[in-house]
């Protein structure tokens, strides 16, 4: 009991001290977490939303297996990545196993489907209501798309902070194509699992506390942007 | 554009028949009101002459849009007010420029001839507000800006007072009489007889998915053809 006493306030001295290598994990966590979810936006948003207004051949099985993606498990998103850029793999020269980009991209893998799903059903509602309208326009499904990604933006925005709360809360996929590197690959998740194990509970905690402490402000922010959204437009 | 021809239109939703073989040619000029009970097919025929859906059966034709044998884009000539206005996330001035752009216009030109529109139906002081947040009332005055401004041969409105008090019902149907008098033909639904006689200049009687009569308002009134329309009148007048 004593010593738990002793990790929680060894932990808020680093975190109130700004201790180096608690603000260098946390600082390398968001970097790949915000840059993954950038890139799992870029191509998610359109493939959900030409899903959502697109009238085609096996549509229906296409959403149902996009919906059981975002329940991948990342140990497994990890390994699939690790197998494609280990030395043997296809992608072996680039060289880029255990490096931040390695982990970069298992983590859009990861989060990809999940804002393409998401965006799939928020447009897709949306384009219920204004299909009629929309078309009695002239707007084609390009026009459409666009029209509809725009109107429901504030919706949207709440998909991208659940995507980062997913990437940063993580811990399989970087952990297997990281490698878990000290000052090299090492983020908040995969820090707690290491140093958990060994026994150093105060940075352990640290980053634990950092990581609920992102984890409620994002969605806190969430709740609030729709809020606001809600008031204002309508 | 004009005249529209329907020749043996139908239309079915799985096994129900919900429009059974309507032929009728629509002139320009008059404002032409689809009358009749709820559930006669009046919405659905609408739809199908401004092609949101496809017939199951018959034609529609444009016979005006065949100009010196090159066919015109029709869609780009007619525009529909609904019963719910569907509002953009955005303000009501960028609402009614969105038709705009939608139909080509540069953004100079669309931006004056967006608030010309809204000047005359009184939303100008409105015209930066969000337009969801706008009253119902306000709401379908913007719908018909958005559909006037594109400056339309054909305006279709499907029960555009439906959801309205008086007060508004009374200012939706000036701005319909305003867009008649610029010269745009109106074809609306209605089962509203004091709505239909205040604007109508012919009526179109639905009953049950068919065509029960095709008449100038007046004789409508004073002799229905049928006692489908007989019936109708009397139900929802039974002092006359």
């Amino acid at each position: 009991m004593n010593s738990l006493g002793e990790a929680f306030a060894a932990a808020w001295r680093l975190i109130a001290g700004f201790d180096a290598e608690l603000a260098q994990v946390v600082g390398l966590s968001l970097q790949v977490s915000l840059i993954a979810v950038v890139i799992a936006t870029l191509i998610g948003l359109p493939i959900g939303a030409m899903i959502a207004v697109g009238r085609f051949r096996g549509r229906q099985t296409l959403i149902v297996l996009l919906n059981a993606l975002m329940g991948l498990p990342p140990v497994v998103v990890g390994l699939v990545v690790y197998l494609l850029l280990s030395r043997a793999g296809p992608l072996g020269n680039l060289g880029i196993l255990f490096t931040p980009t390695a982990m970069v991209i298992a983590q859009t893998v990861l989060i990809t489907p999940i804002i393409a799903a998401l965006s799939r059903q928020i447009i897709e509602d949306a384009w219920r209501e204004y299909d009629e309208q929309l078309r009695s326009l002239g707007a084609r499904r390009i026009n459409a798309a666009m029209t509809l990604i725009w109107d429901t933006r504030f919706s949207l925005l709440t998909i991208l902070l659940a995507g980062f709360g997913r990437a940063a809360a993580e811990v399989g996929a970087v952990m297997i194509v990281g490698g878990n590197i000290a000052g090299v690959t090492r983020v908040m998740t995969t820090t707690i699992a290491l140093e958990t194990s060994k026994g150093d509970l105060p940075l352990a905690l640290g980053l634990g506390i950092v990581l609920i402490t992102l984890v409620i402000v994002l969605n806190a922010l969430a709740a609030v942007i729709r809020e606001m959204a809600l008031r204002r437009y309508g | 554009m004009l005249p529209l021809e329907l020749d043996q239109l139908t239309f079915s939703a799985g096994n129900a028949a919900i429009i059974r073989g309507i032929s009728a040619r629509i002139e320009a000029g008059p404002r032409t009101v689809i009358l009749g009970p709820n559930g006669a097919g009046k919405s659905v025929l609408m739809r199908l002459c401004h092609g949101l859906l496809p017939p199951t059966g018959g034609r529609i034709v444009w016979h005006g849009a065949m100009n010196g044998g090159k066919s015109v884009d029709v869609r780009r000539h007619q525009a529909m007010v609904f019963q719910r206005p569907v509002m953009l996330r955005r303000s009501a001035l960028a609402n009614v420029m969105y038709g705009l752009k939608l139909a080509g216009k540069s953004r100079n030109q669309s931006g004056l001839r967006a608030m010309d529109v809204l000047e005359v139906v009184g939303l100008a002081q409105h015209a930066a507000r969000p337009a969801r947040v706008l009253s119902g009332g306000e709401q379908q005055r913007l719908a018909l800006a958005r559909a006037w401004a594109l400056g339309l041969d054909v305006l279709f409105l499907d029960e555009p007072t439906a959801n309205l008090d008086p007060a508004s019902t009374q200012d939706i149907e000036n701005i319909i009489n305003a867009i008649h008098a610029s010269g745009t033909k109106i074809i609306m639904t209605t089962h509203n007889l004091g709505q239909a006689r205040r604007l109508g200049d012919e009526i179109l009687f639905i009953s049950n998915g068919r065509l029960m009569e095709h008449t100038p308002i007046d004789k409508f009134f004073r002799q229905p053809a049928s006692s489908e329309a007989a019936a109708f009148i009397k139900g929802e007048m039974p002092w006359q």
